[in-house]
């Protein structure tokens, strides 16, 4: 049995890159989007803050998987044909981006308005003010909820097995099909998700220990 | 060389305000002379907060002028409702430091930092240099072996003598100090008017909102009483405060204030 996991170990990894790489993709591109449409949503004019409000909204309405077959399956109705890969990066990134949003617009929200208005006061720019302060107060709020959000990418894209992807999921199942090994290999697959996403969140309690504005 | 070296440093004319329907300010008009300390004294609600975050434009003002040194603040020119651009207010806040009742330190930066932030990003100034200045300011008032600590291990009193020091680091040409006693502990009072008389006596232009009524009188070149939203009274401290006052607006709020604090 064990023999067996060993065997198959490689393919395994395979499917583990592939499932660490979908997920640093879509961590990344929605940390990037979301912070970006979150500042929109705060500091933007009123339409701006429209289509972010109707974007965040929408997407965080609708279930993941269903988000994942409209992108592979039904945006090439309207000419966008994409590789499974990216169809199903494309549909982890809009959920998560619209995560990231709300997570940003609470973050900054929670900064005391005093705060803009002592650095405006002193004569920074509105990018500066959010550089030197509104961001390194905010990052502390965004952290927490954040990494959660990183460990539920990990877990979510488990989803792009569906699109015939081989990531970790979609490699057991095919091990699990040739050795009818079920249980010892879901074990093995849940024991790998669950170490990446232990590791993120020591890692997330060591840095909101490192961002606190009171020394112990 | 400054546009005017002989008008007024800070004038304000005619400003007017409203939030929604309620008329915060209503023509309101008064003038800073270089050097000068100009304590605006009224009831809550009578505008006074609002009038000194118009001068540094945290609020806009929906006609009126304020100029500083010449310049008009806010809007390109007095006659027009447009805004200057994001850049130029910046650089004209700068030249206004303003404390704040709450403080309002920095609370992820040092004593030292919370100084240091505007000489780095906003006057360019090396570290080397913005961290020299700090330490000057920092002893200046009192808190030089508190530079490296953050505002949560500081007392009320400390932080706000820290946020003066962040407001005058930057040579600004005129200080605005809203009702910067009003959070603290009274015996924490003390330690921070210490620092704005010495300040004053140094010859640094002030325009100052408080209820610190003796503080006023002994500080200040002239005293404005503000009641809802426009000015009620200004002149010398002697004459404001003292026992022979025509106004009735003002003699009820000195009367209600006295009866208040005994």
């Amino acid at each position: 049995m064990l023999g067996q996991i060993l065997y198959a170990l490689p393919f395994l990894a395979q499917g583990f890159a592939l499932t660490l790489w979908v997920s640093l993709l879509v961590v990344v591109l929605s940390l990037i989007a979301g912070v970006l449409m979150g500042v929109g949503l705060v500091y933007g004019p009123v339409p701006l803050r429209w289509a972010v409000r109707i974007f965040s909204d929408t997407i965080r309405g609708i279930p993941i998987l269903v988000l994942i077959f409209f992108v592979y399956y039904g945006l090439p109705a309207v000419g966008v044909h994409l590789q499974s890969f990216w169809a199903a990066v494309l549909a982890l990134t809009l959920f998560k981006t619209a995560q990231v949003v709300e997570y940003l617009r609470g973050a900054v929200a929670s900064i005391p308005k005093g705060q803009s208005e002592a650095a405006m006061a002193i004569g920074l720019t509105f990018r500066q003010r959010l550089a030197y302060v509104i961001f390194p107060q905010a990052f502390r709020r965004f952290l927490p909820p954040w990494i959660n959000g990183v460990t539920d990418a990990v877990k979510g894209s488990a989803l792009v097995s569906l699109l015939g992807i081989t990531d970790l999921m979609q490699a057991i199942n095919q091990v699990i099909g040739r050795t009818y090994e079920a249980m010892p290999l879901y074990i093995f697959g849940a024991l790998v998700y669950f170490a990446v996403n232990y590791a993120l969140s020591l890692a997330s309690r060591r840095l909101e220990r490192r961002f606190s504005f009171i020394r112990e | 060389m400054s546009a005017n070296a002989n008008a007024a440093l800070l004038d304000v004319r005619d400003v007017s305000k409203a939030f929604g329907t309620v008329e915060v300010l209503r023509a309101v008009s008064l003038e800073v002379n270089r050097g000068e300390v100009v304590s605006v004294i009224g009831p809550s609600g009578s505008g006074k907060t609002t009038l000194l975050r118009c001068v540094n434009f945290l609020e806009s003002y929906d006609s009126g002028s304020i100029r500083i040194d010449g310049k008009e603040v806010g809007y390109r020119e007095a006659g027009t409702r447009q805004r200057r651009s994001e850049r130029d207010l910046a650089a004209m806040r700068a030249e206004t430091g303003m404390v704040f009742q709450s403080f309002n330190l920095f609370p992820h930066l040092t004593a030292a930092g919370n100084i240091m932030l505007g000489l780095r990003k906003v006057r360019g100034k090396s570290d080397a240099e913005a961290s020299q200045i700090a330490e000057h300011w920092l002893g200046r008032v009192g808190l030089a072996h508190k530079a490296d600590s953050l505002p949560a291990e500081l007392s009320g009193g400390q932080q706000q003598r820290v946020g003066i020091a962040r407001a005058v680091a930057m040579e600004p040409k005129i200080l605005l100090l809203d009702e910067i006693t009003s959070a603290l502990d009274p015996e924490l009072v003390g330690e921070v008017l210490a620092v704005v008389r010495s300040l004053a006596e140094d010859g640094m232009t002030m325009l100052m909102v408080t209820h610190e009524m003796a503080f006023a009188r002994d500080a200040s070149s002239r005293i404005v009483f503000m009641a809802d939203g426009s000015v009620s009274a200004a002149g010398p401290p002697a004459e404001i405060l003292g026992t022979e006052i025509k106004n009735e607006r003002l003699r009820n709020f000195l009367a209600r204030f006295r009866a208040s604090h005994f």
